[in-house]
């Protein structure tokens, strides 16, 4: 509720410009405060007519039950299937009949919601955002047709190499662990869930405690802040978590096999990573990208796809999570080849940790990481969703406009050092496929 | 609600373009992984993103939507330039009018094969050298492969434009191939091949049932190729196709972002002004497929299908056979029919009679010939297929006596009107339609005045579009079983 005595007025308690180098024009984040003190990061942008809403909530699927895996995915799929008055078809309509794009997820530290709106539908869009948090209904049709999707999709994964793999590589590095169990649940678990079990999921992970906002686009300050008191002010005060343990990845060294009859063998590897605001992450992440980061000129790319033609795809990647650091990576080669494509990523992992890259390489990746930062800011969505990561991170508001120094600042025997740190501990590999036949290390 | 992808989602289906590289979102809440679809999208997202993004061409009739100029250089280079001047970022692409239609019988997946070797070097720079420029200086790049173009693009800092520009004009027909490069980019696309086809039951099924709905037409066969022809392909064939179709008559430069005509034009003029043109290019005709005169079934036994499931495509005209209003009409109807659910097949199939997980409907607009309307729905686990489709044809018959209502159309035209203006927000979307369009036939003008024309759609426009092209003799109609043989999934 807004105190009507109040005046309207929201606070800009902080702000940074978002300059590029070479670049002539500036956009500005506003730390907006509601009247209420919910917090949001706006960029206001009238160049386009719409409004791009990012939000991010403690939770996430750590937070279903240990029995019931998919608890949380499950909810994300029906906050916008019916709330308050409206039934899930009447909800679905007024989405459809204003235009608005409203979708939420549950991945494993965070529940996360988006909304895209044209600017004249807002008042609707912001309206059945707030419905759908505050007041999902659960109904049986739209529940048990959902439960039907997901059960379809799992159905699907357990003869997919991909899933198969990634499954178990989880599965595997995290035995009784939340990060252990699947986000969209398993065949056991998703008939057993409730609309109590979704209910009390909302009731524990949909609050004002952690959440985190981002905007960008056509909306002034005054008018968010109003905003953000009439859609997230109705939810509980304070979350209900159970607390998560750290996670400590099991498994390394080992190399898991699934028999699986289809052409293509997947390949999925991973070891433990650094952490987000851990001083090395940085440096880790450009030694990431040197050995199997996003463009055609990795280590892994070169070795594997373009000096032998083993694969289309192959990359690595660092995955940070709240209770457990990782660095991830995938391939899939042809059945026949698939222990010498594992060969010679292991190869080129224990080159990485025990030679480090060299200077060119590491100017290379400096070059690349600071030239494409901007490529991240180019629409609306990718710049809200950035916000939120960011102060999920707890990187500071001035954050966009120092990463291009903290990429310059790392020197070699950084990378060097911390390439060992990264990658000496070795991976837990899962192939599926034909070739499949033992485990062993 | 829940984006049932797998399976649903039928990328070859929808004769989508394949790419050298699978993208990948950055960012830790989503990551395209081995061709997967974050789940988090919705199905109408998926649809529209489908349907709008890959194949269809849109813009902005709003007046704020961004300047777009189109200009021609001597050489003949088809120059668009689309301003977005919110941030100092460009993407440059070149579209070229060529694509695995163009492709002479028994040489299935060389044009995207070529694709894959454009990034091999030309005498001024050696292999990898262009990619590694891209990498340096921050930039992104791919390319990708449809029946009707190939597309290469980078986006990158907008200070960066010039030199990607050079690196671009001089592969245009500079390319030089060395068997040591093509052989082991062969295995690559073998194991694309396999990524995309071999381990996908769903994109088996399509291919299927492409070359059942195309009896006479080139898109019968796979943009990837057919892997028996796939392995035979070679390096003169690729060279021979390039200097074939690869001249500065028959491309497209598409470049979005902070840019002004003026500079881009004196740019293309100093840069892909020099490319000479090499080739004259003959007009695109395939060959028509005749009057569908009967319904064709394909059926798929794939050991590790867990759920059946059925497609359905007719033969239908693209935005550019089409008849005036016909091609905005399916779009119209394909929203109607199966887009999010709402729509018809999803209501009766998915809530109301509960037969079905999964239901949709989609059109392919952008094809420079003849193209496809589709419908797929996944039954729930105690309904056969046969029941499905039978549910199925029971509502578009429903629907083709009774029309649509008022309401239906101006839901469906403002969500697709609405689609114009969120693409605003996206460069590579907008410089995406616009190289589609003027690949297949269509112009600048014709992408401008996409939601007017959609506004105008008819109900009786609808209904006509329904009437004439849902008609079961235009069609294909797929099965995707785990074995062949099982009573419940055999047709009637």
């Amino acid at each position: 509720m807004i105190n009507g005595s109040r005046t309207f007025r929201a606070l800009a308690l902080g702000f940074c410009l978002i300059a590029f180098a070479g670049a002539a024009k500036a956009t500005t984040i506003e730390r907006v405060v509601s009247p209420g003190g919910i917090e949001a990061w706006l960029v206001q942008d009238s160049s386009v007519p719409l409004i791009s809403l990012e939000f991010a909530m403690r939770g996430g699927a750590n937070q279903d039950p240990a029995a019931k895996p998919g608890v949380g995915y499950m909810a994300a799929g029906l906050l916008d299937e019916g709330a308050g008055e409206l039934s899930s078809a009447d909800f679905q309509r007024r989405l459809e009949q204003n235009a608005i794009e409203l979708r939420f997820r549950s991945q494993r530290d965070h529940f996360y919601g988006s909304l895209r709106t044209l600017r004249e539908r807002k008042d609707e869009a912001f309206e059945l955002l707030r419905l759908s948090l505050t007041a999902p209904r659960f109904d049986a049709e739209p529940l048990e047709r959902v439960r039907a999707q997901m059960m379809t999709s799992l159905m699907r994964e357990t003869t997919s190499p991909n899933d198969i793999a990634s499954h178990l590589w989880w599965r595997t590095a995290f035995p009784g662990h939340p990060y252990g169990r699947p986000l969209n649940g398993t065949l056991e678990s998703v008939p057993t869930i409730t609309a109590d079990d979704l209910r009390d999921y909302v009731r524990r992970v949909l609050t004002r405690q952690y959440l985190t906002i981002a905007v960008v686009g056509d909306i002034d300050p005054a008018t968010l802040g109003k905003m953000l008191d009439t859609v997230f002010g109705g939810l509980p005060a304070k979350s209900d978590l159970v607390a998560v343990e750290p996670a400590r990845m099991e498994g390394i060294g080992r190399s898991v096999f699934v028999d699986l009859d289809v052409p293509q063998a997947v390949l999925n590897f991973g070891g433990v990573g650094i952490a987000r605001r851990d001083p090395d992450f940085i440096p880790a992440y450009i030694v990431n990208h040197i050995l199997g980061g996003g463009s055609f000129s990795s280590r892994l790319y070169k070795q594997i796809r373009e000096e032998r033609g083993l694969a289309y795809s192959v990359y690595s990647y660092l995955l940070p999570l709240d209770h457990a650091a990782l660095i991830m990576g995938a391939t899939a080669t042809r059945s026949d080849r698939v222990n010498e494509t594992a060969d010679i990523i292991r190869s080129q992992i224990r080159k990485m940790a025990d030679e480090g890259p060299t200077a060119e390489e590491l100017d290379k990746a400096k070059s690349y990481l600071k030239g494409s930062y901007a490529l991240n800011f180019d629409t609306s969505a990718k710049i809200a969703a950035q916000l939120v990561q960011i102060q999920l991170d707890d990187l500071g508001i001035d954050y966009i406009n120092r990463r291009n120094g903290l990429i310059e600042a790392v020197t070699l025997s950084d990378v060097k050092r911390v390439a060992k740190r990264l990658l000496e501990g070795g991976m837990l590999f899962t192939v599926v496929g034909r070739a499949a036949k033992k485990e062993g290390g | 609600m829940i984006a049932p992808w797998a399976g649903r989602i039928d990328l070859a289906a929808l004769r989508a373009s394949i790419c050298r590289k699978l993208h990948r979102v950055r960012g830790r809440q989503a990551r395209l992984r081995n061709g997967k679809v974050p789940v988090y999208l919705s199905l109408r997202r998926l649809v529209l993103l489908l349907i709008v993004f890959l194949l269809c061409a849109v813009t902005a009739a709003d007046a704020s939507g961004p300047p777009v100029t189109h200009f021609s250089l001597p050489n003949g280079l088809d120059v668009v330039v689309i301003e977005d001047h919110r941030t100092p970022v460009v993407t440059h692409m070149v579209w070229y009018r060529v694509g695995s239609a163009d492709e002479e019988p028994g040489k299935s997946g060389l044009a995207h094969f070529l694709e894959h070797l454009m990034f091999k070097g030309t005498a001024r720079n050696p292999t990898g050298r262009f990619s590694q420029v891209v990498a340096t200086v921050g930039g992104q790049e791919n390319a990708f492969t449809s029946s009707d173009y190939t597309a290469y693009y980078q986006r990158v800092s907008k200070d960066k434009l010039k030199l990607l520009m050079e690196f671009e004009a001089d592969r245009m027909t500079g390319l030089v191939l060395t068997d040591d490069v093509v052989k082991p980019e062969l295995n690559v696309v073998l194991e694309e091949q396999n990524m995309r086809v071999a381990n996908n039951p769903g994109a088996r099924l399509g291919e299927q049932m492409d070359a059942a709905l195309y009896l006479n037409h080139p898109y019968g066969r796979p943009v990837i190729g057919w892997r028996h022809e796939i392995e035979a392909l070679n390096r003169d064939e690729a060279i021979a196709f390039y200097r074939r179709f690869y001249t500065p008559n028959n491309a497209i430069l598409v470049i979005a972002g902070d840019v002004t005509p003026d500079e881009v034009r004196a740019l293309a003029n100093e840069i892909y002004g020099k490319v000479p043109r090499v080739a004259e290019i003959a007009p695109r005709r395939r060959p028509r497929e005749p009057e569908p005169s009967a319904m064709r079934t394909v059926t798929l036994a794939d050991p590790r299908v867990t759920q059946p499931s059925l497609q359905r495509y007719y033969l239908a005209p693209s935005a550019t056979t089409a008849k005036p209003q016909q091609a905005e009409a399916l779009e119209v109807l394909a929203y109607i029919l199966g887009s999010g659910s709402n729509s018809r097949l999803y209501k009766a199939l998915v809530v109301d009679k509960g037969l079905a997980v999964s239901a949709g409907a989609w059109y392919t607009g952008s094809a420079l010939d003849d193209t496809k309307f589709g419908i797929s729905s996944t039954p729930r686990p105690q309904v056969t297929l046969p029941q499905l489709e039978a549910a199925i044809d029971g509502v578009i018959a429903e629907f083709l006596e009774k029309g649509i209502t008022a309401q239906e159309l101006e839901v469906a035209k403002t969500r697709l009107v609405a689609e114009t203006v969120y693409a605003q927000d996206n460069q590579a979307t907008l410089a995406r339609w616009y190289g589609t369009a003027l690949t297949t036939g269509r112009s600048v003008a014709d992408v401008q005045s996409w939601p007017e024309r959609i506004a105008k759609v008819t109900a009786e426009e609808v209904a006509d579009v329904a009437r004439q092209f849902l008609d079961k003799r235009r069609s294909v109609t797929g099965y995707l079983v785990k074995e062949l043989g099982r009573t419940e999934d055999k047709r009637s």
